[in-house]
């Protein structure tokens, strides 16, 4: 077994101008990169020898409304040689999210990727079948977007128990 | 509903009006010949009594042979994340109860490891014991309820109702501790809603020396038996390099061949102080999945002996005393002032996590739930969002261990996963 490489170093030195940031928080690396190489550097992180990031734990899409760039994307790796976690994250903007998909790289991008495109509306360029997953067809809108409002059905008493009943959706003889 | 794309030549029309979506859609998905009618196309659910709930499989049939198994999911859906996002931090922890239905002690824990990172906050020794202590019972309780419906479908009926007898006793113990049987809320961040009662362990030592009988029994009925290897042993393979590839976890992957457990691997909760074992597969098929399940069983069985002891021994207090994160006790609101202020601005309008986000995980008894908790430096969580195996298992592990198989195999794959579609949906 290879000696573990430090992650933050060697992107520094490797990928160059593609790392923007590095945070360190509580324990855990992110590195902040370049949106449009993230293909590039998801193989940088699996393929490295003394790295080896080959499980893809999870894709989490964040919401930063009303701050500018608006979206985030966290990949989270995993190197089940080493042991260790790392965090890869990408800001977008809040106009026409965009970025490639990384599913050649992990098998298992498919669904996260979907579930960020059907909660948060972010576009992946050459995904096989970018689809709604959670939600149904043809629903509008993402969900988990900031302005988009929760939503609550009114409570029904017995003054007003017709008038809602009018607008629910179910069918009537 | 009226306008539903159909094909142009309609000499073998396929059925696709249970299709939610376009025929170009549905072109990626299943194989030309599907769209000629030389295969079929048959929905498998979402009301069928294998899929552990409503989930959906479309699936693209050559005679008996599944060519293609798509899975739909989404009819769980409840939005939890979404509605975490308007409830403090404490008030979230009821929603995690709901989303895995079958370990809600896993998933308060995994949320409240997440709090507990953020704020820095510390957990008492008597408290992390119980935790251990409940998690492991949690875990025996899911897998039982696994082993019972696995079995149900695949004709055994006598385990369900051995499996759910000892289950029984389990939630019992729950009932004891949280008043609940399922839904428990019971860990709060920094240690737990309440002391554990002076029944607790008796009951649990009680169970601990019932339950090892138990798995010999469940063994003896299927271990060894001839119409069980039949139908599991060879069947639902997947190699190690496709289970990494595809995200699985837990017993999933270690039915595999890959020591992979968190518990182990990145420890919390002191369960690098426990002594235990990784049960292992080495041909990744249903058998293997199964067989180290029942293993599990008896490892879990094994903590909860060692938890116990130290929980004799260890007093102390049940959750931390810092408190701008934990409200104070009630004896003292009479004396202190401060614990007064403290109780208004806790349960008014909750305490506020400093900026930043982290990523926790735990090994559930699926396999990896993880939780990314990220704050504004608010009361309420600027986003939540769980990785849960159930999730992941149902989009990659399961179409690629049905693919090429026989469609009644399929009912074996999808309970030798052991998903539960309130974790995949959350």
């Amino acid at each position: 077994m290879q000696t573990p490489l430090d992650p933050v170093d060697l992107a520094k030195l490797s990928l160059k101008d593609a790392v923007l940031d590095v945070v360190e928080f509580r324990g855990e690396t992110t590195i902040v990169v370049d949106p449009q190489r993230i293909v590039e550097v998801c193989q940088f992180f699996r393929d490295t020898e003394g790295l080896e990031y080959i499980f893809l734990s999870d894709i989490t899409a964040v919401d930063y409304f009303p701050k500018e760039p608006r979206f985030a994307l966290c990949y989270h790796l995993y190197s089940m040689l080493y042991t260790r976690r790392l965090r890869i994250k990408v800001y977008l903007p809040s106009d026409d999210p965009r970025l490639p998909s990384v599913t050649s790289v992990w098998p298992s991008a498919d669904w996260e990727e979907r579930e960020a495109y059907d909660m948060m509306g972010i576009h992946f360029e050459g995904h096989p079948s970018l689809r709604r997953i959670l939600m149904p067809a043809d629903w509008e809108g993402h969900p988990q977007r900031k302005d988009y409002p929760l939503g609550y059905e009114q409570v029904q008493f017995s003054f007003n128990f017709d008038d809602i009943d009018r607008l629910k959706p179910y069918a009537k003889d | 509903m009226s306008e539903r794309p159909l094909l142009e030549s309609s000499g073998h029309s396929a059925n696709l009006t249970e299709w939610e979506g376009t025929v170009q859609e549905l072109r990626g998905l299943v194989s030309p010949r599907a769209l000629t009618g030389e295969t079929m196309l048959l929905n498998m659910g979402p009301q069928h009594p294998s899929t552990h709930g409503v989930l959906r499989l479309l699936l693209e049939l050559d005679g008996e042979t599944v060519v293609n198994c798509v899975p739909d999911i989404g009819y769980l859906h409840t939005g939890i994340e979404k509605n975490m996002e308007a409830k403090t931090y404490e008030q979230a922890i009821t929603m995690t109860d709901r989303m895995d239905y079958l370990n809600p002690m896993g998933n308060n824990l995994v949320y409240c490891l997440a709090i507990e990172k953020l704020a820095e906050l510390d957990v008492p020794e008597r408290a992390q014991i119980v935790r251990v202590l409940l998690a492991e019972l949690t875990r025996i309780n899911s897998h039982l309820v696994w082993l019972g419906t696995h079995c149900l479908d695949m004709g055994a009926m006598s385990v369900f109702l051995y499996a759910m007898r000892e289950r029984e006793m389990i939630l019992d113990i729950f009932e004891m501790v949280s008043g609940q049987r399922m839904m428990s809320t019971y860990f709060r961040p920094g240690g737990l809603w309440r002391d554990v009662p002076a029944e607790f362990i008796p009951a649990v030592r009680a169970f601990i020396d019932y339950f090892p009988a138990k798995i010999e029994e469940y063994e003896t009925l299927l271990v060894n038996n001839p119409l069980w290897i039949d139908r599991t042993q060879g069947i639902g393979v997947i190699t190690p390099e496709e289970a990494i590839a595809y995200g699985c976890t837990g017993p999933t992957l270690r039915g595999s061949g890959v020591n992979w457990d968190i518990r182990k691997a990145m420890p919390y909760m002191g369960y690098e102080t426990y002594q235990f074992d990784v049960p292992l597969g080495e041909h990744g098929d249903v058998y293997d999945r199964f067989y180290i399940r029942m293993q599990e069983l008896k490892e879990s069985v094994r903590i909860i002996r060692q938890a116990v002891d130290r929980l004799e021994k260890t007093g102390g207090p049940f959750r931390s005393q810092n408190r701008k994160y934990v409200p104070p006790p009630r004896s003292e609101l009479g004396r202190s002032m401060e614990a007064v202020i403290h109780h208004f601005k806790l349960w008014t309008e909750g305490f506020s996590l400093p900026e930043g986000e982290v990523y926790v995980s735990i090994e559930s008894p699926r396999g990896e739930l993880s939780c990314y908790l990220s704050s504004d430096g608010g009361t309420r969580p600027h986003r939540v969002h769980f990785r849960t195996p159930s999730f992941v298992h149902t989009m990659g592990a399961i179409p690629k261990m049905a693919k090429d198989g026989m469609i009644a195999d399929l009912v074996a794959i999808i309970g030798s996963v052991d998903i539960v579609l309130g974790d995949c949906d959350r």
